[in-house]
């Protein structure tokens, strides 16, 4: 699936925030991601066209950071804390309930394709709401089978977020207003870097 | 309550995200006032007034944007750090979710003082979505309103401020890595020095703040370094946001003076221990600050004496265990926290967080060894300041100090092949936890 013309327009308005088009990187990432839901290879690619940046680069960047997904997972992505804090309040019992209620393990993707879940001990910066979980782009605390069960139930029912729609006006600038390049730029080589940090590309 | 509040002091005003709204409570005086003093008596004052970073390292903010060189053949950048990804820190997205404009207010007063820069970024970290899409809308509206573009009222001061979103890495907290991933990289430390102000971000002084600092800023410039001054103690000074979790009746973000009891935080405004349980432990700075026992707790939430009491205040991220709580259990998810966010550089980093992971995970499934416990502090110290960044310094604290001041829980780990029996088990060791 090529990426959309109006994503590629966009990539190159959020460049011109930027002295180093290489910045460009991660918000371009996001922009397709938020288009497709993920970001294929062949994805990577046409942003190291528009950015005119060798495409390993792109890879090497996008493999360090763990929320962008290589392939397609459920319409809905549905993330619930275990570090200590969120632990104090109940999220491992809440945890094993939503795995019950899913009826797939840590990781995986519900029969319909609706959810993929999966715990974390990332912290999610929420845990005064604490039991508390990421439901796509929002958090839900406070947690209890009940309020589980509501999650899902409307999960189910609702179309992926992901899409046009859902690209934060963060990449997408009216007036952007255009920074002086650097001169002579580093440009560095996707084999640097000790590993590749991708918590899916981890599993 | 009687309790002086200002970061926090219009939450409860409705539509406070609108300029309109925020300008009303007082909003976008203290830049209209700064647009008239000259730089350098700004960075004055807030040297004067005793403001410390509240990311973490409590660094004096005034004496930062001063080690910023004059006429350096780059621009300067100043980067606001919204990465907000310490274990059991919560107070940034607050203010940027409610009051966006006050984060705006101060770093445009904050890049005026700091000095021919023309644009400043802030790093939000991923998870941050709605958090990013409020600071647009923000940004938006202060454009129109002329307080970002060319020539500033008028002025010949030309800036603006791009959201740049994160994609989950705890380590791109890290000012360096911060600033490798705001030019696009991985985001793994740089070796200091140079440190940032001198050449940081696409080559330039950069100056590194983090969110609550920067909403500090517009009340110093409207009230003054000596109001400033008012809250805390001489060198622990201005309004501070505590976050408090784990377990206690009320857990959430709390706004008091700089020194807050410690106790009286737990006890008096977060309705005490969940279940009136008795109190374990303390930790008072997010998941690096070492812990504090129960009777150490009697003790001013600030800078200095947190760490007189040999933890560190931190990023005021205070999580509270009860005594139904392993410790080990704790402690092994923070230190695996720790060892999945390691980025790798460093080999005592990369190798000693895994280890540490692994060993106390085997005492809480019961397998542990009798010398477990002063292997650990082996490992410890292996790691500490044998690191290129903090995060190493960071990972050994939780363990180290409850190493120490829990020894015999971690030894009837090894015994019994058990929790203490008071402990709830509250990891199920049938199950994989937290496998991502
Ligand atoms: C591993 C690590 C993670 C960090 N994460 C954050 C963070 O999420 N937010 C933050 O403001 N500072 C964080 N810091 C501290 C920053 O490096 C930096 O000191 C701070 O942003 C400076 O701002 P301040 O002077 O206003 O406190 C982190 C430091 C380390 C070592
Ligand atoms: S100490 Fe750890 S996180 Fe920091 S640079 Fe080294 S390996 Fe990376
Ligand atoms: S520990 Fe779960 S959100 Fe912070």
């Amino acid at each position: 699936m090529p990426v959309s013309k109006a994503t590629l327009t966009r990539i190159q308005e959020v460049a011109a925030r930027y002295p180093s088009k290489q910045s460009a990187i991660i918000p371009a990432l996001w922009a397709v991601q938020h288009e497709q839901g993920y970001v294929t290879e062949a994805a990577m690619g046409e942003i190291a066209q528009a950015l005119q940046l060798p495409p390993s680069l792109i890879e090497a960047t996008a493999s360090f950071y763990s929320m962008f997904l290589t392939r397609p997972e459920g319409r809905h992505d549905v993330v619930i804390c275990v570090n200590a804090p969120c632990m104090l309040r109940g999220a491992d019992e809440m945890k094993d309930y939503l795995q019950r209620a899913l009826g797939v393990r840590d990781g995986q993707t519900t029969s319909d394709g609706a959810i993929t879940w999966h715990s974390t001990i990332e912290c999610l910066g929420v845990c005064g709401g604490a039991p508390m979980m990421q439901v796509d782009h929002q958090f839900e605390e406070n947690l209890t089978p009940e309020r589980i069960d509501a999650i899902i139930d409307r999960l189910r029912k609702q179309p992926a977020i992901h899409g046009a729609a859902a690209t934060p006006a963060a990449t997408d600038p009216k007036k952007p207003q255009a920074v002086p390049p650097v001169k002579g730029e580093k440009v560095r080589s996707g084999a640097e870097g000790a590993r590749a940090r991708g918590k899916r590309s981890q599993a | 309550m009687g309790i002086k509040r200002v970061l926090t002091k219009d939450f409860a005003t409705e539509n406070l995200r609108q300029v309109s709204v925020y300008e009303r409570t007082g909003g976008y005086t203290g830049f209209k006032k700064a647009l008239e003093m000259q730089p350098d008596d700004l960075v004055e004052l807030v040297k004067k007034s005793g403001l410390r970073g509240r990311g973490g390292a409590g660094f004096p903010t005034g004496n930062k944007w001063s080690f910023v060189p004059k006429n350096a053949p780059r621009p300067t950048y100043l980067l606001c750090n919204a990465d907000e990804s310490e274990p059991g820190t919560f107070k940034d997205r607050v203010i940027i979710e409610k009051d966006p404009h006050l984060l705006i207010e101060g770093m445009i007063i904050s890049a005026f003082a700091i000095g021919s820069c023309p644009m400043a970024y802030i790093y939000i970290r991923g998870e941050f979505y709605y958090g990013a899409t409020v600071l647009d809308a923000a940004l938006e509206e202060a454009r129109a309103k002329g307080f970002l573009g060319k020539g500033i009222f008028g002025s010949s001061f030309d800036f603006d401020i791009t959201v740049h979103r994160g994609a989950g890495a705890y380590i791109c907290g890290e000012e360096t890595g911060l600033i490798e991933s705001v030019e696009g990289h991985r985001g793994q430390p740089r070796v200091k020095p140079p440190f940032p102000a001198v050449v940081g971000v696409f080559g330039g002084p950069t100056v590194v703040n983090n969110v609550e600092t920067l909403a500090c800023v517009p009340f110093i410039i409207n009230k003054g370094a000596e109001w400033f001054k008012s809250f805390g103690t001489p060198k622990n000074t201005g309004p501070k946001l505590y976050c408090v979790s784990g377990s206690v009746k009320k857990p959430g973000v709390y706004e008091f003076p700089m020194g807050m009891n410690l106790k009286e935080l737990i006890y008096d405004h977060c309705g005490g221990i969940t279940g009136d349980r008795k109190l374990k432990a303390v930790i008072p700075g997010g998941a690096s600050a070492p812990m504090l026992t129960a009777d150490e707790i009697d003790l001013p939430l600030n800078f200095d004496a947190v760490m007189k009491a040999g933890s560190m205040l931190g990023s005021a991220g205070i999580i509270v265990l009860d005594e139904s709580v392993c410790i080990v259990d704790a402690v092994w998810r923070l230190a695996k926290f720790f060892a999945h966010e390691s980025c790798g550089q460093c080999t005592p980093c990369r190798e000693g967080t895994n280890w540490m992971e692994s060993v106390l995970d085997r005492l809480e499934r019961g397998e542990g060894r009798p010398q477990d416990a002063d292997l650990l502090l082996d490992m410890s110290d292996n790691i500490g300041g044998k690191s290129l960044c903090a995060l190493g310094d960071a990972a050994i604290g939780p363990v180290i100090s409850s190493v120490k001041k829990f020894r015999d829980e971690y030894l009837h780990h090894v015994t019994h092949k058990s929790c203490l029996p008071e402990t709830k088990r509250y990891r199920r060791l049938d199950m994989a936890v937290a496998a991502h």
